[in-house]
Order: C-alpha cells, then structure tokens, then sequence
C-alpha cells in the first residue's frame, strides 16, 4: 500500500535523476543546483530539486533560499519555489534556526526521506533531481528502495581528480551496481584552475592516478565532462546565485551546460526507448 | 568486561576530528596530526571509523594491508616510516578495496563500538579519531563508546567558505 501511494505521488515525474558520489565535499549539492537551474532555464520544462542530505543540507543556502519555511496544503506539502518552474525540498526548510545540528539515527533520516516523497505536493515534473550526502548508506539505500516505486532514469556521479576521491567514487559505482541503478556518466570537478590573470593552468588537485578520465574508461563509464575551478563558483553558492548566470563566459559554465545538455538528452533518449518497448 | 577495560586504558589522549562538511581534510589533517605527534616522539594511533570512504589507509600507504586478532582483539596496522603509528580502519576488513560498504545504520553502530573497545592499542600517548562527514550513526555512536575513556575533546575542520 505504501508502495503505491509513492507511485501514485511520482506518477507525474517523467525523469528522475540522483547525484550521488561517494566523497564529500566534491560538489554534488553545487552540480544539482546548477542542473536545476539549467533545466529550468527553459521555461516549459518543470524542475523538481529534492535536497535528502540530512545532516547538511547545502541546497538552500545555494539557491538562496535560506529562512524559507515549508508551507502545508489540502495536497500535501509545498515545495518553496525560486523560479515558477523550479521548486525546492530540504530538511534545511523544517529547521528553525540554520545552525540548528540533525543529529538522527538511520531509521530517522529513512521516515523524513519517505515524507519528502509521498507529502510534497511537486504537481507535474519534467526533471526531479535528487541531491544526496556522501557516502553509500541509509539515505542512498532508501531513495533507490522508495524511488523504485516509479523509475529512476539514472545516477550523475560526481568526482575531483584525486586518487583518495577516486577511491570513494569507485566504491559509489559498484553501489549502482548493486542496486541495478543506470550510470548517466561522471562528471570530474574540480578539474584544473585557469588564472584570471596570468592564464596559466595549474592543476589543484593533480590526478595522481589518471583522474576520472582513467577511473571511466577502466569501469567503462561515460565520462560526462571536467570542470575547472573557478573561485567565482563558491562565491556564488555562497550567495545563492546561480553561477551559470552569473559567469556565463566562464571555461566552468561551459563545460556545465554541456554536461547539462548531455544528462538532458540521455534523459530524452531513455524515454524514446521505453516508449518503443512499450 | 575486562577486555573493554584493557584496549582503552592505556591510552592517555583521545581526539576527535570532525566537521559535519565533506572533502575540508579530516582525514588529511589526522593524518598529518599523528605523523606530527610521533615526530615529537608520542605515541600515536589512528581510528578511522568513516565506514563507507575510509581514506586513512591510502593516505599511510598501507591501503593493501591485512588485519589480525590476537587475545585481547584486533592488531592494529603498524604504519609510518618507523611503523610506530597504530592504525585500524575498516578499508583493512574489505576484500576488495572498491567494494562498497552499503549498510544501514544499526551495522555501522556494531562495528563502530567494535573498533572502539576490541582494538588492542597498547599503550598510546594519543588516539586520533578520524570521522566521516554528518552529524549521524558513526558520530553518536562513537561518542556514546568512547564515553568512558579520556575523550580529551573534538578538532572541527573547515574551509572558508
């Protein structure tokens, strides 16, 4: 019965897609944000940006959204909406002060996750995008077990060229495997840092072990692209603006949006090819 | 029980490393911290209890070592260039080091109070306990076990922004 009214409450979501990674600290809340935004960027399309990062949940400082509360209708709970077409859910939402710790055990964390999804009123969506924590535990478990109940078009994982990040990212990989959940591709962040002054490139975070590049082709991966640092990007979470707008004639924002544009048209794809089997 | 009392008490310092932010360098920083502390000739050891990105083990280059039991519990990993520094990490328990440990909070809770009161440390002049990012399961767990013992107190890690 449960199972049900989470596929009747994401009936009308047509792609789902999580961003995980493994790692902390890599840019998984700063890369959903940016996919949010970019999605939204055409208006018709209808975006859904769910935060289950419980512990931390960096989603609304990133989208300015700090000091928004959680609104409750006849249908459910409302999302708070930053454009008309793009509607955010976190546990940040439910605290009353930012500082405040969520300090939960597992079983805790699982109830608000199946919340999120079976009381938020999200209306149709065109994308939902899931941010998560690190690491490869409860919130991950659930949000593939209660997603099951409706399709999961697929997972962006999210990686810094280091070996120590590639080891965790590794571990996340055969995690999708386990669970049967697609790959969309990585995306390496992180990647290099252009001085805006002198043009150099230097490598920050150097790949010591060939990077995600390497890490792809080894586990026959998609690599979906490399973004350079760009200071300009924190400064822009930071501030709960979206860095594509911006920066938009930075090396970042372009390898952003192409990155966007791929997981856009994977997501397009896979509906055509479920459409034909169906 | 008498195991429980040995395994700890004969650490005098124990400290933990924490933030609540992934990827700001716990892991580094307790890294850097023991080798710092054994170079000024304490005795040092290092709990890694981030069960899902155990990073530690790589970090000492002893990311393919093996652990052992002895009576009185585990034999911690003895690393660093005179192999003076103790170091128990679950990345010593997997079989493969890219297989995830994907459990659920109660399983992290067995084996974090396991860590904490079956390793055999000896005699330590300091516990390093290096934590995954989060407020959840493998913090209140490993505070609730190290309750007992000489919890000296928490470094938090950050970066600006």
């Amino acid at each position: 019965a449960e199972a049900a009214e989470l596929r009747e409450r994401l009936r009308a979501v047509r792609h789902t897609v999580l961003v995980l990674s493994g790692k902390g600290g890599v840019g998984k809340s700063t890369f959903s944000a940016l996919l949010a935004h970019g999605l939204a960027a055409d208006e018709t399309k209808q975006v859904a940006l769910l935060d289950i990062d419980i512990c931390g949940p960096s989603i609304p400082k990133m989208m300015g959204l700090e000091g928004e509360q959680v609104h409750q209708s006849g249908s459910g709970w409302s999302p708070v909406y930053v454009e008309e077409n793009l509607g955010v859910m976190s546990v940040g939402f439910l605290l009353s002060s930012p500082d405040d710790a969520v300090i939960w055990r597992g079983p805790k964390k699982n109830g608000l996750i199946k919340q999120f999804l079976r009381d938020v009123d999200w209306g149709e969506v065109d994308y939902l995008i899931v941010d998560t924590p690190p690491g490869t535990s409860d919130e991950h478990l659930s949000i593939v077990q209660y997603l099951s109940a409706s399709r999961i078009d697929g997972a962006v994982i999210v990686t810094t060229p280091q070996e120590v990040s590639l080891q965790d990212v590794r571990k996340e990989i055969n995690f999708c495997r386990k669970v049967k959940l697609p790959i969309i591709g990585v995306v390496e962040n992180m990647s290099g840092f252009v001085c805006p002054k002198c043009k150099n490139e230097s490598q920050i975070f150097p790949p010591t072990t060939g990077g995600a590049e390497k890490m792809c082709q080894n586990l026959n991966v998609s690599l979906l692209g490399k973004v350079p640092l760009d200071p300009q990007i924190g400064k822009s979470c930071d501030r709960g603006q979206s860095f594509l707008t911006e920066a938009p004639e930075s090396p970042a924002t372009l390898s952003y949006r192409n990155i966007i544009q791929r997981i856009q048209e994977y997501c397009e794809q896979h509906h055509l090819q479920e459409e034909k089997i169906m | 029980t008498p195991a429980e009392r040995t395994n700890l008490a004969g650490v005098q310092h124990i400290v933990l490393v924490l933030s609540g932010k992934g990827g700001v360098g716990k892991s580094t920083l307790s890294t850097e911290l023991a080798l710092a502390l054994r170079n000024a000739g304490k005795r040092v050891g290092i709990l890694d209890v981030d069960l899902c990105g155990p990073s530690i083990p790589r970090m000492l280059r002893v990311q393919d070592s093996a652990v052992h039991q002895c009576d009185s519990g585990w034999v911690p990993v003895c690393v660093g260039q005179d192999k003076a520094i103790a170091l128990m990490s679950i990345g010593f328990l997997l079989e493969r080091p890219d297989d995830a440990v994907v459990w659920r909070g109660p399983k992290k809770n067995a084996l974090i109070k396991q860590f904490v009161t079956d390793v055999a440390w000896g005699d330590l002049d300091f516990l390093i306990v290096d934590t995954p990012p989060g407020t959840s399961d493998e913090h209140i767990s490993t505070v609730e076990a190290l309750r007992p013992y000489q919890l000296l107190g928490a470094i938090l890690v950050t970066t600006p922004q």
